[in-house]
């Protein structure tokens, strides 16, 4: 059966001046469904870049890109944003929920843009809010809400066009442990549930809620592997550096 | 893509900063207004004079004569437009000489200087579809021995003999003038140098007030409007026949008279037109200046639509519409300044001039002016709202 997500050999260079960064570094990566995936990595280490080029907002280099099948590494803009509408699912740091709209209608956005009729918008749209909690703050504005609300409306929207992936960008990053921590459980929730979700982070802390682990620096896969691995939490010092000397280079893992 | 939802949103913007949203607005409002203003006036002017038109008579044919023909001998005599009136009757129902005379005109020690003194036959009367209000018009007795016989219109009646007048004397250039009859007002409101402030004399008294041995001018009717171009021509040749060249009369009717007027007007409110459509220039530059302004301020919320899946075209739409949106608005707000100022300048020329003056929005620039408003909106909202839809998802996304 083929992979929901296929990165083969994948480059994706910069010409920053003079300078040629090389921001992923010949990736290759399989994500099946049903899968709860973490993308591990330091500033710098190309996870941002792998996570836009996974959500097709980016288009890689050279390599090949298919997602449910379908080779997308080489579209143009608006079949990329029809592939982001009909099979991505995006969880933002920083919620991103429209502030002029109320809680319904930014759920139904990624619907509205896929032409579902206004009746069934707002059928599925509520349904999704109410896999998250929220049906009953349909009405509100986001900035009625507390940041837990609004990154489990956002998760809502990502639900809402049903789509094969949902990938979630630090998506507790502008939260405190304790809604932070709800918000994971949320995704383990959804995995459970049948989703695959992706998820890009810097922290260990929270890679390890995934049940995979893939790590990223300087643009390689420098691990990928079960989560439960000691090794999948071991941050190296430098580029290329593998000494594990003492668990000083562990970073602490809480729940 | 769902337009209720792009308008909606639209609005909503709009009315989250309203005085931006009015600013932005304003060129449009002024320069729509004030189209809606010139239309309304002059279409109110031109119904004026229409209506005067009518009340005068639209099937009057005047004719000019400038001079003797070549040799200086040849002329046209009253008798000669008489007869050829009465050859065609089918086409002329009516002439009458026609000498306006310049004369000091006064009743007593009071002197009138606007009055107008027209000569002309008995048959003006009917001609004119004027009517008597006292005593009789001018007779035939009267032209033919040239006496010192008026009528006098209802204003001057009304200013120098407190509304009567038959049996008064009136001296026009110290020549004692006894007044016969007084005729019905024409206008509504009568006024100074208006139609009713005018004295009738014989055609024959006017030549020898003016020391002159000729007939300028003829006044002829017609039976229709459809005759008219007939009649005209019938003249016309009579009066080529006596003069062998055409530079010696002139033949208009009155149609044509008021032809040339609407079309004198038109061209006026064309050129002021043009100049108010400037003011829509610079409106939908503002517009455009603004959704400059609003694409940068909103870059995120396009990154973010567009990370949901929204196309280029979605974008666009969205920010034409908004575009479109305000300018429309702008355009109902002028439409309705633009009619109550009309309104308003209308009532005060006929408080004014005491004329009754109507101001006329046609329903044709109105649509117009509100397509026009609308379309500038979407013209000048098109740059701005492609560039939104050319924005990079991920350089919008991460855009503070």
């Amino acid at each position: 059966m083929a992979h929901l997500i296929e990165l083969r050999n994948v480059y994706k260079i910069y010409q920053m001046g003079a300078e040629t960064v090389h921001a992923l570094d010949g990736i290759n990566l399989t994500i099946d469904e049903g899968e709860f995936v973490a993308i591990v990595g330091q500033s710098g280490s190309g996870k941002s870049t792998a996570m836009n080029i996974i959500g097709c907002l980016d288009v890689p280099t050279s390599g090949t890109y298919h997602l449910g099948g379908v080779d997308v590494s080489t579209m143009k803009d608006d079949q990329q944003a029809e592939i982001r509408n009909k099979m991505l699912g995006f969880i933002f740091q920083q919620y991103n929920l429209i502030p002029k709209l109320n809680v319904l209608e930014n759920v139904e956005l990624p619907l509205l843009y896929a032409g579902v009729s206004a009746s069934e918008r707002r059928q599925r749209a509520l349904r999704s809010l109410e896999r998250v909690g929220l049906s009953d703050k349909c009405k509100n504005l986001p900035s009625q809400l507390s940041g837990g609300q609004q990154q489990r409306v956002s998760i809502a929207r990502a639900l809402a066009g049903d789509p094969s992936v949902i990938l979630a960008d630090e998506p507790t990053g502008a939260l405190d442990s304790r809604t932070g921590r709800e918000v994971l459980g949320f995704l383990r929730k959804l995995n459970a549930e049948g989703d695959t979700v992706v998820l890009i982070t810097h922290d260990n802390s929270i890679a390890v809620q995934a049940k995979r682990i893939v790590r990223l620096q300087d643009g390689k896969i420098i691990y990928d592997g079960d989560a439960s691995d000691p090794r999948a939490v071991v941050q190296p010092t430098e580029s290329g550096g593998t000494e594990l000397t003492d668990g000083f280079f562990h970073e602490e893992v809480g729940l | 893509m769902n337009l209720t939802q792009s308008f909606r949103l639209a609005l909503k913007s709009l009315a989250t900063s309203k005085m931006r949203a009015l600013l932005t607005m304003l060129g449009i409002i002024i320069g729509v207004a004030a189209v809606i203003v010139i239309t309304s006036l002059g279409n109110g002017m031109q119904q004026m004079m229409n209506d005067q038109f009518d009340k005068l008579g639209a099937n009057i044919i005047q004719v000019s004569i400038y001079g003797l023909g070549a040799g200086n001998s040849r002329s046209v005599e009253p008798d000669d437009m008489y007869e050829l009136a009465s050859q065609y009757p089918n086409y002329l129902s009516g002439v009458t000489p026609s000498v306006m005379a310049q004369a000091v005109v006064r009743v007593g020690s009071e002197e009138y200087e606007k009055t107008s003194i027209s000569g002309v036959s008995e048959d003006y009367l009917g001609m004119s579809g004027q009517t008597m209000a006292q005593g009789r018009y001018l007779s035939y007795v009267d032209v033919d021995r040239a006496k010192n016989v008026c009528v006098i219109g209802a204003y001057l009646s009304q200013e120098a003999f407190g509304g009567g007048g038959v049996g008064e004397t009136i001296t026009l250039s110290g020549v004692p003038y006894t007044v016969v009859g007084v005729v019905s007002p024409l206008a509504s409101q009568m006024n100074q140098g208006g139609q009713d402030d005018s004295i009738y004399i014989p055609y024959t008294s006017a030549m020898r007030l003016s020391n002159t041995a000729m007939v300028s001018g003829y006044i002829f009717t017609c039976p229709g409007k459809d005759s008219a171009p007939t009649a005209k021509a019938i003249i016309e040749n009579r009066l080529y026949e006596t003069f062998q060249s055409s530079d010696y009369y002139f033949v208009m009717t009155s149609a044509e008279m008021m032809d040339a007027m609407n079309t004198m007007m038109s061209t006026m409110m064309v050129v002021l037109v043009a100049i108010a459509a400037i003011s829509l220039l610079v409106g939908g530059i503002g517009i455009m200046n603004i959704m400059l302004v609003s694409v940068t301020e909103r870059t995120r919320e396009i990154g973010i639509r567009k990370s949901l899946g929204a196309k280029r075209a979605n974008i666009r739409s969205q920010f034409i519409i908004e575009a479109g949106t305000t300018s429309a608005i702008g355009g109902i707000i002028g439409i309705l300044l633009g009619v109550g100022l009309a309104g308003a300048v209308g009532a005060l020329i006929t408080s004014s001039s005491g004329t009754p003056f109507t101001a006329i929005p046609a329903a044709d620039s109105v649509l117009t002016a509100f397509g026009v408003s609308v379309g500038i909106g979407v013209f000048f909202g098109y740059m701005p709202a492609n560039k939104a839809a050319k924005l990079n998802p991920i350089d919008a996304l991460r855009y503070e």
